[in-house]
């Protein structure tokens, strides 16, 4: 990763136009040619150092449901209990934690009823509580990782 | 506060979710794709920007490529009274990328703000965390950090099917 790299990382976390040539605009903003950026974007896409370039949607904005679950899984269950709770195609991100509620997931659904009935539905498949955490306020939402 | 899509917003979600084409001209290409005008796009995809249905359009690092490998989900148990106080000051820290006030589940879980925090290593998180527990004085009666120890799906958000 060069200097270029990085401006583009920190300058374009957000504010990416919506025009007939965006790429020309924003490389505009760097100096650089159209076809500079966008070979930049890819490539950094393709090294895996941008997961993603284009719009973040907010689920719930858009009628979904989203909510953060924690459950206790007994080590000696962990593996099998992970095959099964990602097999869930609303089971967004999950994350093995540090804690007795070891096990941390993300649940995205196209209603907010289907929650409770996702939840349902991982209880009854692990036998184990699920904890739902949906959140009641969002105090701050952005990235600001420094490249 | 919410946006209620409309037909075409779902398609333009769906063709978009998974990223912006790399093309000179992406809004057409995706006007082209689903059979619309690229101005009709633009439009749109402005207004669910403005309505914050969109949250931004832009690039989004995957941060343990930038060295950002350590991560902590940290947890505080803040009185109810102070949480709205305490979450904005919390979330305004530029090391804390998401802040929320989740509900408590007691007895087992009485922390009801969270605040993620990443690093480039478990000392830098912890460090961190000592300055929110500074920030939060006496309002904080009590935190823990929990650590990632392992991704174990990360697929992002599918909205439309």
């Amino acid at each position: 990763m060069d200097n270029l790299d990085r401006a583009i990382i920190n300058e374009f976390q957000g504010g990416f136009p919506i025009s007939p040539r965006p790429y020309a605009e924003a490389a505009a903003r760097l100096g650089i040619s159209e076809g500079d950026f966008i070979d930049r974007v890819r490539s950094l896409l393709e090294a895996g150092v941008l997961s993603r370039f284009g719009p973040m949607f907010h689920a719930e904005k858009l009628g979904g449901g989203l909510t953060l679950a924690a459950m206790a899984v007994p080590e000696a269950d962990f593996e099998a209990v992970t095959e099964t709770v990602n097999a869930f195609p609303e089971v967004a991100h999950n994350y093995a934690r540090e804690h007795e509620l070891s096990m941390w997931f993300v649940l995205a659904t196209k209603t907010p009823e289907r929650v409770a009935e996702v939840i349902a539905e991982i209880e009854a498949a692990t036998g184990l509580h699920v904890y739902d955490m949906p959140k009641l306020e969002e105090f701050f939402v952005g990235l600001r990782f420094d490249a | 506060m919410s946006y209620v899509p409309d037909d075409l917003d779902r398609r333009i979600i769906a063709a978009t979710q998974a990223g912006l084409p790399l093309c000179p001209e992406p809004y057409q290409a995706v006007a082209d794709e689903l059979g619309c005008g690229a101005e009709e796009v633009m439009a749109r995809m402005s207004r669910m920007l403005e309505a914050g249905a969109i949250r931004r359009i832009g690039v989004v690092p995957n941060h343990y490529k930038l060295g950002y490998t350590a991560n902590g989900m940290t947890v505080w148990d803040v009185a109810d009274e102070d949480i709205r106080t305490a979450g904005r000051e919390i979330g305004d820290f530029d090391f804390v990328s998401h802040c929320y006030h989740r509900p408590r589940h007691l007895p087992h879980w009485p922390y009801n703000l969270f605040a993620m925090v990443h690093g480039k290593s478990h000392e830098e998180v912890a460090d961190k965390a000592r300055r929110i527990a500074a920030a939060l004085g006496s309002r904080c009666r009590g935190h823990q950090i929990l650590l990632s120890t392992k991704i174990l799906k990360k697929t992002g958000l599918r909205l439309a099917a």
